[in-house]
């Protein structure tokens, strides 16, 4: 070692291992006993009769699910956390594409588009339902009012109040506020294909459509994954888009896994069951890992 | 005229007019997408001035002031409900959320960005995964570890949860940011005889200030968003954040009150876009980098 590398390894911090041991410590072992830990703990208490009367941790086996499982509230659930996040997430990739490619062009009044375009990403989502709750009620929604001035209805659609109408709503609201945050990931993407690529199709005579099918699109695949992923994470974790607009109902035809975790687990006190029906989003989970990593490593590749 | 067999005043005429179409759709999609997006917020902007003698009538143009508008509920918003102490809530919580999310994150960033670690590639995927996984999976024994700490009706307990949301995407976000600092300036300063403790603190962190006030932005938005976790540890409104406060507070049954209601949620919104709007860039930049192999 020369005498100037010697003499810049002053402290212990100037070695890398060290430095880097004491600067990812703290961060590793608080996600560790916040999230390792209660982890675990969810697994475990899925194969108890643990409940907030009871809280003794006695194992039951599979017990538990076998009785979650036999309830149809859950597997209305089940089945909608599925369908709702399948449709929520088809209308976000055409929409957030499309938006995409608005955003990055040049127009007057950009500034206030893309402002208004933003909030539903920004705003709390328990709170930007609140707006949609309003805007849906039963009586005073305006868009009923609309649809009964253009003659299209006479009295009121009872959008929350009848169930494929509720589970309707429930997927609008949900692209509606997913698809802002999909379209800026597909920005970052659009703004990375090199401009000599669009130029070159442009003096090649390609029109926009043919641009987009044939060239953007196909360069946008890995980034369109990505906002998907987001996408399904944000839709099959989300609690408070049902919760707030139907609470589950009407008679628990819009119940999604998260609410019902959350009325067993939380409401009803019965923490294993609980435990037990969120845990059904493990494999959902576990498959966009996989996806997540395989991305990865393709662009280790690259 | 005619260059090579192809008439190029139709040639240039036809891509004119291309762009002329061009240029209409483009404009028709960013206001058809614009009035989706803020649809349900300026019905709500219209409603929180509204008298009631006037938003309660069926056939009234809900979108048209039939009655003068008023501010008496928004009056009654600051005057008679808990919105003030939830809105201190949220800011108390986002800001302590933040402080703790920078301390522990930015080292870490700062590690797998620039130390050159053999496992930096596979920790920093690791804690993109944390980030995979929900707190929807992780409420129900949360709650319990919470209660057995006694940390229940706090806003501690959402202090020292949330963290965990806005750690591992905010190590990504500063993670892009760091990378972008060329690395021959922080070896300038170990040659002029910095330590690396110094080099790091006089030289790298003041040029990470955009990722950083980015990150700010970034952690107090999801912790001001955050539902589930707040819903099940606090059940006083003396705690409640603004994201339960006002579904389980304001929405009061069939009680007229909606004025009021989308006044809340209007007056948080509005500021929170306006703020987040003018670092869109940014993230959008320190996303993109993040991903970009260093």
């Amino acid at each position: 070692m020369t005498a100037l590398a010697q003499d810049r390894r002053r402290y212990l911090t100037d070695h890398p291992g060290f430095l880097a041991g004491l600067f990812m410590s703290p961060a590793v072992l608080y996600i560790l006993a916040l999230v390792g830990f209660p982890f675990v703990l969810a697994i475990v208490y899925s194969f108890t009769d643990i409940s907030t009367g009871n809280p003794q941790l006695d194992f039951v086996g599979w017990e538990t699910f076998r009785r979650v499982i036999a309830d149809p509230v859950f597997r209305q659930s089940l089945w909608n956390t599925f369908r709702f996040a399948v449709i929520a997430n088809v209308l976000v990739v055409v929409f957030a594409t499309a938006l995409a490619e608005v955003l990055t062009r040049d127009f007057k009044g950009k500034w206030l588009v893309r402002f208004l375009i933003l909030l539903p990403w920004v705003a709390p989502v328990s709170l930007a339902t609140v707006t949609w709750l309003w805007t849906l009620d039963s009586i005073f929604s305006p868009v009923d009012w609309v649809l009964r001035q253009v003659g299209l209805i006479t009295e009121n659609m009872y959008w929350l109040g009848l169930p494929d109408l509720a589970r309707t709503s429930v997927v609008a609201v949900q692209a509606w506020r997913v698809i802002p945050l999909a379209a800026v990931i597909v920005m970052a993407g659009l703004t990375a294909i090199p401009t000599e690529i669009n130029d070159a199709v442009a003096v090649d005579g390609a029109g926009t459509w043919r641009r987009i099918f044939q060239v953007t699109i196909p360069l946008l695949a890995p980034i369109i994954a990505v906002a998907v992923l987001f996408g399904v994470i944000l839709t099959i974790s989300d609690m408070s888009v049902v919760y707030v607009l139907t609470r589950g109902g009407p008679t628990n035809s819009t119940q999604v896994l998260s609410t019902w975790a959350f009325i067993k687990g939380i409401e009803g006190g019965a923490l294993g069951q609980g435990a037990a029906v969120a845990l059904f989003l493990l494999p959902v989970l576990v498959g966009i890992t996989a996806v997540v990593l395989r991305l990865a490593r393709r662009r280790e590749v690259m | 005229m005619t260059w090579a067999g192809t008439d190029v005043a139709a040639l240039r005429l036809r891509a004119d007019r291309r762009r002329r179409w061009g240029r209409v759709g483009l404009y028709a999609s960013a206001i058809g997408f614009a009035l989706v997006a803020a649809f349900p917020f300026s019905w709500a902007v219209i409603t929180m001035f509204k008298q009631s003698s006037d938003l309660y009538v069926k056939a009234n143009n809900p979108f048209w002031f039939n009655e003068a508008p008023t501010l008496e509920h928004v009056k009654y918003l600051f005057n008679q409900t808990n919105y003030l102490t939830f809105l201190r809530n949220t800011v108390v919580v986002g800001l302590a959320v933040t402080a703790i999310t920078l301390v522990l994150a930015l080292p870490v960033a700062y590690a797998l960005a620039r130390l050159r670690l053999r496992w930096g590639e596979r920790m920093g995927i690791a804690i993109f995964l944390v980030y995979l996984i929900p707190s929807t999976l992780l409420f129900i024994p949360m709650t319990r570890v919470v209660n057995n700490f006694g940390l229940q009706e706090s806003l501690w307990a959402l202090i020292i949860v949330y963290p965990t949301i806005t750690i591992p995407i905010s190590a990504w976000l500063l993670m892009g940011f760091f990378k972008g600092i060329p690395m021959d300036i922080e070896e300038q300063a170990l040659v002029d005889g910095q330590s690396r403790i110094g080099a790091i603190t006089r030289v790298v962190l003041p040029l990470m200030f955009p990722g950083i006030v980015a990150v700010v932005v970034f952690a107090f938005t999801l912790s001001a968003t955050e539902f589930i976790y707040a819903l099940s540890f606090n059940k006083s409104s003396a705690v409640k954040t603004i994201a339960i406060g006002v579904p389980t507070e304001l929405i009061r049954g069939d009680v007229f009150f909606w004025q009021s209601l989308q006044a809340a949620v209007i007056l948080f919104v509005v500021p929170v876009a306006l703020i987040f709007n003018a670092f869109l860039d940014r993230f959008i930049t320190g996303f993109t980098m993040g991903a970009v192999k260093g």
